[in-house]
């Protein structure tokens, strides 16, 4: 447990080796280091979260501290390390679906020139998103944030010769800059109100408010903006999409297991502010809600492999939010872990497909892939089955099936949310299938001859078996009901109180929630069973769907339009008129003066004498 | 010792500097132009010499000798520029080398 610091500061001797003596370095041993301390960090989190979960009961919580970070006045933050249950559960996802996303790398990024650069930021990522989740107050959290924040920056635009992948990666930067606001005022706003900023203890001064009060929601609103920007919730979810410019394994990591996730994270981290102010937790739950069935029909309609899974993404973390907005904030976790597992899984996937077929991310042009490359096929499959949430032998299905339990059980819940999710399982059920059909059935357009090596099918076997068994941790009333999961949760976050239903109505909500599964594989199969010959032409209806529900035009034409205008409205002013003046006059002078300068050298002497005759007639008048 | 006035002498500097000056502005040759600069030279150091002369001091003839290693490193380095100029130009003439201008 002493060794809790190492956990974070391993990726971040990795980062600091590769960013001093990256070019130097061969690229095979870059390579090694890229991933050596990424696993020595997973070994490490796995050891300590045995010795963790052991002592559970008698240690609830550890910290680790190096002391005073600063002092300013009163307040001196401390530069430390806080493990629960939640800080566990997140460490031990990063570290080790992040060390299996670097193993995959090695192989997918071995051709590239630039793989120690991309080792450096893999690893800087790594350690800033432990930073941000092992934080002990929120001045170290911010740091981590913006770590990430960075991080995710410098690796959508990885490929910076292509300007549009430079765009991509301005465009995410800028609108979780957004969210990043919030997070700063939230952060000033708990210290003024509380004169600390360690979390456990503002929790425990916060655990003494009145519910509802004006500084309690303000907080749970800025926390809430903080948390939209990095999960890429409505309205700040454009970015994602275009986050898919990075490297495949980027968005493995990244933008589906971990970075995106950290919105939802610090909800839970947070949650008896958000318990105090129930108006903010209702519009949690309805912005999530909302982002799922606006994100999942979008997804719906994508012919790019990794914008379907980006939307997809999006709209499960709509899913975790819903779960947050009803106070289930275990199911909320829950399914976090189990979409981190699934979702690396679906990446590394189209990752393996797309090097399969010469870079080309359009489904279209895939088709008849599963007898060609099988080793990528069966677990995909695997993915997709968990994504869909197919019953009883995928994770997927035991966490949606708890989100749902708890929406409609909660006391914040409602049966509003539980027929929107219901819905979002359906429409998930197709674009998942879609996806599968398209790409693995029918006739092949692309002729394949780089098939992935054992490394890729490795990694993805590893994270196929574990997209099935992630779920058996925790399981409804009626189906053996195991609570391991909720168990290693119970001392860091407390759901909210749960109406007393009867347990066997879990076995309505399955059936209708399986019912509508199967009715849209079925839609699915019945569509594009036999694979699909060219891409569809576009009604209006889907090109609404297409461009994400048009957000991105609106933003540029309510938003980013008005404000250039305004700009070059307060651009003409009276007082710049002066300064322009001053440019003139120089340039004036200049084009005078400078035909003096006419290259013959008695012309210069003749100015000379002149000018010296002047001064000597200024020094003796 | 019978001495010259001091304005006879400073008379002669002034000419001999006014000849210097006038030929470099006129001539275009640029050998010429730096035997004008040394005429220059040496017209301020005869106005030195007279002067330090008027009062009985050495400094004139100090300031004498600066000007005369002053002027031989300044023919080393002119003859040399001259040199590379004709190479270049096939020409001694200062105003063909004229493309130096803003």
């Amino acid at each position: 447990m002493n060794l809790l610091w190492l956990i974070p500061v391993l990726p971040l001797t990795a980062f600091l080796i590769l960013a001093l003596f990256g070019r130097r370095l061969p690229k095979a041993l870059s390579t090694v280091v890229g991933c050596a301390f990424m696993g020595a960090s997973g070994i490490l989190a796995i050891i300590i979260a045995l010795q963790f979960l052991l002592n559970l009961e008698t240690t609830p919580s550890y910290t680790w501290s190096s002391g005073t970070w600063f002092t300013v006045g009163d307040f001196s933050p401390e530069f430390a390390f806080h493990l629960d249950g939640l800080s566990m559960l997140m460490t031990l996802v990063i570290t080790l679906i992040g060390f299996l996303i670097f193993l995959f790398s090695t192989a997918y990024m071995a051709t590239d020139e630039d793989i120690s650069r991309f080792f450096a930021y893999m690893n800087l990522f790594a350690f800033s998103m432990l930073t941000l989740v092992l934080a002990d107050n929120f001045l170290l959290l911010l740091l981590g944030w913006e770590g990430v924040g960075l991080c995710s920056y410098l690796l959508i635009g990885f490929w910076y010769t292509n300007p549009e992948n430079g765009y991509a990666a301005r465009k995410a930067f800028i609108t979780t800059r957004i969210g990043a606001v919030g997070l700063i005022l939230a952060t000033v706003l708990v210290f003024r109100a509380t004169g600390t900023l360690n979390i456990e203890e503002v929790l425990l001064i916060a655990g003494n408010w009145v519910s509802g009060n004006a500084i309690v929601t303000a907080i749970a609103v800025l926390l809430l903006l903080a948390a939209l920007g990095k999960s890429a919730q409505l309205p700040l979810q454009v970015w994602l999409p275009d986050a898919m410019a990075g490297p495949t394994p980027t968005s493995a990591l990244i933008h589906a297991a971990t970075m995106v996730t950290a919105g939802v994270y610090l909800i839970a981290r947070t949650h008896v502010i958000f318990e105090l102010a129930p108006m903010v937790m209702t519009a949690v739950a309805i912005i999530g809600t909302a982002t799922m069935l606006i994100a999942g029909s979008s997804a719906l309609i994508q012919r790019d492999i990794k914008r379907v899974l980006a939307y997809s993404t999006i709209s499960q973390i709509g899913y975790m939010f819903m779960a947050l907005g009803v106070g289930a904030w275990t199911a909320a976790m829950f399914h976090f872990y189990t979409h981190a597992v699934f979702k690396a899984l679906l990446f590394l996937g189209a990752g393996a497909i797309i090097t399969a077929v010469h870079h080309k991310q359009d489904m279209f042009e895939m088709g008849g892939l599963r007898k060609v490359i099988p080793g990528v096929f069966y677990p995909f499959l695997l993915g997709c089955l968990s994504l869909a949430a197919v019953p009883f032998i995928t994770s997927g299905f035991y966490s949606k099936d708890l989100i749902l339990w708890k929406a409609y059980t909660s006391t914040e819940g409602n049966i509003l949310f539980v027929v929107a999710g219901l819905v979002g399982a359906f429409i998930t059920a197709i674009y998942t299938f879609r996806m599968v059909f398209i790409t693995f059935n029918g006739k092949q357009h692309t002729e394949v001859d780089h098939k992935p090596g054992p490394i890729m099918v490795g990694v993805l076997a590893i994270l196929g078996i574990g997209s099935v068994l992630a779920g058996f941790v925790e399981t409804p009333h009626v189906l053996g009901s195991i609570h391991l999961f909720s168990d290693m949760l119970q001392y860091s976050v407390q759901d909210v109180t749960m109406n007393k239903v009867d347990y066997s109505q879990e076995w309505v909500l399955m059936g209708i929630s399986t019912l509508l599964v199967v009715a849209g594989t079925g839609y699915a199969w019945m569509k594009y069973g036999k694979g699909a010959e060219a891409a569809p032409t576009m009604s209006p209806l889907n090109r609404f769907l297409y461009n994400g529900w048009d957000f991105d035009s609106a933003y540029q034409h309510f938003i980013l339009n008005p404000y250039a205008s305004f700009c070059r409205a307060i651009g003409i002013d009276i007082i710049d008129l002066l300064y322009k003046l001053v440019g003139l006059i120089a340039r004036f002078f200049n084009l005078v003066l400078s035909r003096a300068q006419d290259g013959f050298v008695r012309h210069y002497a003749l100015g000379i004498a002149f000018g010296t005759i002047l001064v000597i007639y200024l020094f003796i008048s | 010792m019978l001495t010259a006035p001091l304005e006879y002498g400073l008379f002669l500097a002034a000419m001999l500097f006014t000849m210097g000056f006038l030929g470099l502005l006129v001539r275009r040759n640029l050998i010429f132009m730096l035997i004008c600069v040394e005429v220059m030279l040496n017209a301020a150091g005869l106005a030195f010499i007279v002067a330090g002369a008027r009062w009985g001091q050495p400094d004139g003839q100090i300031m004498m000798i600066f000007i005369l290693t002053m002027a031989a490193a300044e023919v080393a380095v002119g003859l040399a520029l001259i040199l590379s100029i004709y190479r270049r130009t096939k020409t001694l003439d200062a105003d063909v080398v004229s493309q130096m201008h803003g």
